[in-house]
């Protein structure tokens, strides 16, 4: 196996606030890996500064071995390692299609980007019917669509997605996770998931950490974690 | 009807037009100001003075006996690197540092460029000529110029060309994209430094094609950007600051309100009518004629 992200060591601060705490991390190539915790844990401080929102106060970061913890955020982007954010983020005041151009920003392959297109709507085929519509005027869960869609359109060969179940109707997060777990075995894109809703993620996922305070608190492969007693307690409600 | 009251209205058509060409070039300097504050939420108090600089630069590329297309050339160069600068060492730097240090800081570069103009140009004033020959039509009881016909054509032009690369071209999107969400177009790859700068830059070209234009009203000096910014902020803010055809709107109605109020009733008084139409529209509808009231973005 090898490792496409290491995070090493580090440290995340919001002025005085240390929000993550020397964190180690590890991916390998063509795995979806979970990054539990509870609200405030540091989950989507941990992503942002993978993906270069954030820039850690120590440690570093290797995607495919090379540091990109000093790198500003569009660069990483264009080493292969896109975001989908907490909270969509979609740009409402272009239209679906935009959007969705605006994820494929970085390359000039026409051919690719229009396949890739074909790829998302069949994927999500509510965003075909809606192409030319204004975000905005989308619903929450598929603002989500698009965003993850949007996100994948740059061909990373890591997928970020931040919470993509949250406030959506259920019936929608079902038909999302369908999708990331197929982007993941038919793209063979390596996928690090955060989420509250530990269920799904974990039953989608290979492995999971679990982040507790800026530290990780907890770390095994899915089945473990869904087999763990601390975790029932703590996430799956029972 | 009586013939006074006729003349009245030729009277009135007659300001209305010249409030067109007027308002067209409030207009060409209000873009700049609400492109700029579309992207990253600065009112720059210094657009004026870009323009104030592309001028002069005009104004010494005439001399040099340049072509006026040439001048033009130089003037929209000149404001639209100067526009690069600024933002790159002034602006930039303290882009994080909240919306009041920021507007200070472009209160306090505006007063910077108006007194190294006086330093560098001298306070005297200068003299553009018209950009082409001007050539009076009468019709009817009206006058119209061709320099007025040429400014407005140019104007809309200008709004096409923006409404094109807005809509049409991967870098306007992006302008779209990281005046609604930059962190999130940052993560699409979207060097959005880069797109700041050019939309400074294109920003401050469009008011140093407006200064040259301008030359045949009035004359080129160092403050001249003072009130030449202030009455496109107004322009902007009436029309809804952000918006495009917002800021072309709004200089049309403040160009055409004063020339009616300066005609009609006291030429003195043409400063004061785009204040109160300001002061009406914040009182009425503070996003302006075209703003939607946005909600925070969460």
């Amino acid at each position: 196996m090898t490792t496409i992200l290491e995070i090493k060591n580090v440290d995340v601060h919001y002025g005085a606030i240390h929000a993550v705490k020397k964190i180690n991390l590890q991916l390998n190539k063509g795995e979806i890996v979970t990054l539990l915790g509870s609200n405030g844990a540091g989950k989507t401080t941990t992503l942002h500064t993978i993906s270069g929102l954030l820039t850690p106060s120590g440690g570093e970061i290797l995607f495919n071995g090379a540091p990109i913890h000093k790198m500003p955020a569009h660069k990483i982007t264009s080493l292969g390692l896109a975001q989908s954010p907490e909270g969509r983020q979609v740009f409402a005041n272009l239209t679906i299609r935009e959007n969705l151009e605006m994820g494929a920003y970085l390359r000039n392959d026409k051919k690719e980007i229009e396949a890739d297109l074909q790829y998302v709507y069949r994927l999500f085929p509510k965003l075909k019917e809606r192409e030319s519509q204004l975000a905005q005027t989308l619903s929450g869960g598929e603002q989500q669509m698009l965003a993850i869609a949007r996100a994948y359109m740059s061909k990373p060969t890591l997928l970020l997605l931040d919470e993509p179940s949250l406030g959506i109707a259920p019936i929608l997060v079902a038909s999302i996770f369908k999708a990331i777990k197929e982007i993941n075995e038919q793209k063979g894109m390596t996928i690090l998931l955060v989420e509250q809703n530990a269920y799904l993620a974990l039953s989608v996922s290979n492995r999971a950490y679990v982040l507790t305070n800026g530290e990780i608190s907890l770390q095994g492969s899915a089945k473990e974690l869904l087999a763990n007693e601390e975790i029932k307690k703590a996430y799956l409600g029972h | 009807m009586s013939q006074n009251f006729i003349y009245f209205l030729w009277d009135c058509l007659q300001y209305f037009i010249n409030g067109i060409a007027q308002g067209s070039l409030y207009a060409m300097v209000a873009l700049g100001y609400t492109m700029v504050y579309g992207i990253i939420r600065l009112v720059n108090f210094a657009h004026g003075e870009f323009l104030m600089i592309g001028a002069m630069c005009g104004f010494y590329a005439l001399r040099a006996h340049l072509p006026m297309p040439a001048a033009i050339l130089v003037a929209m160069l000149s404001s639209g690197i100067i526009a690069i600068a600024v933002e790159r060492l002034v602006y930039r730097p303290i882009r994080k540092s909240g919306r009041i240090p920021a507007l200070i800081t472009a209160i306090g570069t505006s007063l910077f460029f108006q007194y190294f103009g006086q330093l560098v140009f001298g306070a005297d004033p200068k003299t553009i000529p018209p950009f082409i020959d001007e050539k009076i039509y009468n019709l009817g009881e009206i006058n119209v110029s061709n320099v007025q016909i040429a400014i407005f054509c140019i104007t809309l032009f200008v709004l096409l060309f923006l409404f094109w690369l807005t809509h049409y071209t991967k870098v306007g999107k992006a302008m779209r994209a990281v005046s609604f969400n930059l962190p999130a177009a940052e993560l699409m790859g979207i060097n959005t430094n880069k797109i700041i700068s050019f939309t400074f830059f294109l920003g401050a070209a469009l008011a140093g094609l407006g200064g040259m234009l301008m030359g045949y009203t009035m004359s080129v000096e160092p403050m001249m950007g003072m009130n030449l910014g202030t009455k496109a902020f107004v322009a902007a803010v009436v029309g809804g600051i952000g918006i495009i055809p917002g800021a072309a709107l709004g200089g049309f109605i403040i160009g055409i309100a004063e020339n009616l109020v300066a005609g009609l009733y006291k030429s003195s008084f043409r400063d004061a009518v785009s204040f109160f139409i300001l002061i009406l529209i914040l009182l009425v509808k503070p996003s302006g004629i075209l703003g939607k009231n946005m909600k925070e973005k969460v």
